[in-house]
């Protein structure tokens, strides 16, 4: 009886209001006056902590201005065709790496290892290797996103069903026959997960690198309002760029059916 | 199979492994030697072996070498004790865990990294701005899986801390901690692995610190064997840091 009261109970109740909806917008308002409060407050140097109106009127002029979506496109490109390089040998790299014991033995141990190392420490090669313009930046983007791909990509193939590639291997199939009839199907799960790893750290590290040494993407809108002293304007890039970050992850999940995977 | 066979079968792959490394250098060298790489761009590979030495000595490898051990230890200290804090909380609370779960995970794909002009604003070019933000990037994946190992602790356990009428203090210190215990070194682990490379990137970034900085310093010294043998070391650092908390992380597991 109790469980049907409770039933009824959730079906009258406009999902709008239900106490997690309410709890958060609490959470948010809490957040916003707390900072509005330190912001007027004279505690912080001018600006440190600007006032919400002053970020707000940054934000809009910021998304209403042409500049932002010259840069945007221009990270966008540098992170799209870094994810290309990087994804592409990462995938071929799990691939070699999966396909026989005996080379992942012998391999697997450096990319499992150099996966998790900070990868910005090459941007000085990076620079010397493909000049300061977007190659570096690109090159950042590939470098970063490879290990998280090769190393999703090898382990999706230790996970493959044996008797399909016994299969395979009965039809005769060639090694390209292989990778795209067999493997890459059978593993389309790890893959889209490791480029949606592969894309956040891809980002990160295009970004950082276009803090470090350039003219133009979002990473140098970001320095640009730092060396000016622009708070509002740091915040109101960094405020966007969390949320198109945040955006696209939930997006990747979303449309790849991860979220699905997970839910079971 | 004979001991032989085993020994021979165990240890083939990884001295290919390392041996396919020595040979790669090797190319390079001979490469660069007969000038079909620019030297200017890619040292001589023995150069950079023959700099670590200068490299270890002149630039004081090992305070810049203790300066980002102490970074990290600072803010690995602070993401486990706040990141287990808030997960019991939340996990006490489970509106506020519904209302905030999503958030922490949101929060863990944001790049908190690229903050770090804000945080030079409010922290000033100090060791403070690089601990709080290894810290913040380290926290989610702590305050995640503190969450996921009291969530997982068994019903049995728990039954037995009511029939034994433990408090709600008892509850938590004498049963709920100590069964996700290892589940939480996992989320403190990986951290811990986050907050070294905010560390060392952070580092290298702002030209503060230790071994970040180094890199930073060889780079706009135009000391490209130096620069090579200073990322080699970051490496392996990075590599040694990796396996120590791997094994702890096995150890506590077997342990459990």
């Amino acid at each position: 009886m109790a469980e049907i009261g409770r039933m009824t109970q959730a079906r009258r109740a406009p999902r709008w209001l239900s106490g997690v909806v309410l709890l958060r917008a609490a959470i948010v308002l809490v957040v916003l006056l707390i900072w509005q409060g330190l912001a007027v407050s004279g505690w912080f140097y001018r600006d440190v902590m600007p006032a919400l109106p002053k970020i707000w009127d940054a934000l809009v002029k910021l998304l209403s201005g042409v500049n932002f979506y010259w840069n945007l496109g221009v990270t966008v490109e540098e992170v799209v065709i870094g994810l290309a390089i990087g994804g592409l040998l990462g995938v071929v790299a799990g691939l070699v790496v999966g396909s026989n014991a005996f080379i992942a033995k012998a391999y697997e141990p450096y990319l499992y290892y150099l996966g998790p190392t900070p990868k910005i420490i090459f941007f000085p090669v990076m620079i010397m290797w493909f000049g300061v313009d977007s190659g570096s930046k690109i090159a950042m983007g590939a470098v970063s996103c490879f290990f998280p791909i090769a190393l999703c990509v090898a382990a999706g193939m230790h996970q493959i069903d044996s008797v399909l590639i016994k299969v395979g291997m009965s039809f005769r199939a060639n090694p390209w026959q292989m990778a795209t009839k067999i493997y890459l199907p059978a593993m389309r799960h790890p893959v889209i997960n490791g480029l949606r790893l592969g894309l956040g750290v891809a980002l990160i590290g295009t970004l950082l690198a276009e803090t470090k040494l350039s003219n133009r993407g979002i990473g140098f809108l970001v320095i640009q309002a730092y060396n000016n002293f622009d708070m509002p304007r740091l915040y109101a890039v960094l405020v966007t760029l969390f949320v198109l970050a945040i955006g696209v992850n939930a997006l990747v999940a979303r449309f790849s059916g991860l979220d699905a995977i997970k839910q079971k | 199979m004979s001991a032989a066979a085993i020994t021979a079968r165990r240890f083939t792959p990884p001295v290919v492994g390392f041996g396919s490394a020595i040979f790669v250098l090797a190319a390079v060298e001979f490469l660069i030697r007969i000038g079909l790489i620019n030297r200017f761009i890619v040292p001589l590979p023995s150069e950079v072996a023959a700099s670590f030495g200068r490299v270890i000595v002149e630039e004081d490898i090992l305070h810049r070498f203790l300066q980002t051990a102490w970074e990290c230890s600072a803010a690995g200290v602070l993401l486990a004790v706040f990141g287990v804090v808030i997960g019991a909380v939340m996990h006490r609370l489970p509106l506020f865990r519904r209302a905030c779960e999503t958030w922490v995970a949101a929060f863990a794909s944001a790049p908190l990294v690229l903050a770090y002009p804000l945080f030079l604003v409010l922290f000033g070019r100090s060791a403070l701005t690089i601990i709080m933000l290894a810290f913040l990037s380290g926290l989610p994946p702590v305050i995640l899986k503190t969450l996921e190992g009291l969530g997982a602790t068994r019903r049995v356990l728990i039954n037995v801390g009511r029939s034994l009428k433990l408090t709600q203090a008892q509850q938590f210190r004498k049963i709920l901690f100590p069964s996700a215990l290892p589940t939480i070194f996992v989320g403190i682990r990986l951290g811990l692995i986050f907050a070294l490379i905010n560390v060392v990137g952070v580092e290298f970034l702002i030209n503060f610190g230790g071994l970040g900085q180094l890199i930073n310093d060889l780079a706009e010294r135009y000391d490209l064997p130096g620069v090579y043998a200073a990322i080699t070391f970051v490496i392996l650092v990075s590599v040694l840091f990796f396996v120590t908390t791997e094994r702890a992380e096995r150890w506590l597991r077997s342990v459990g």
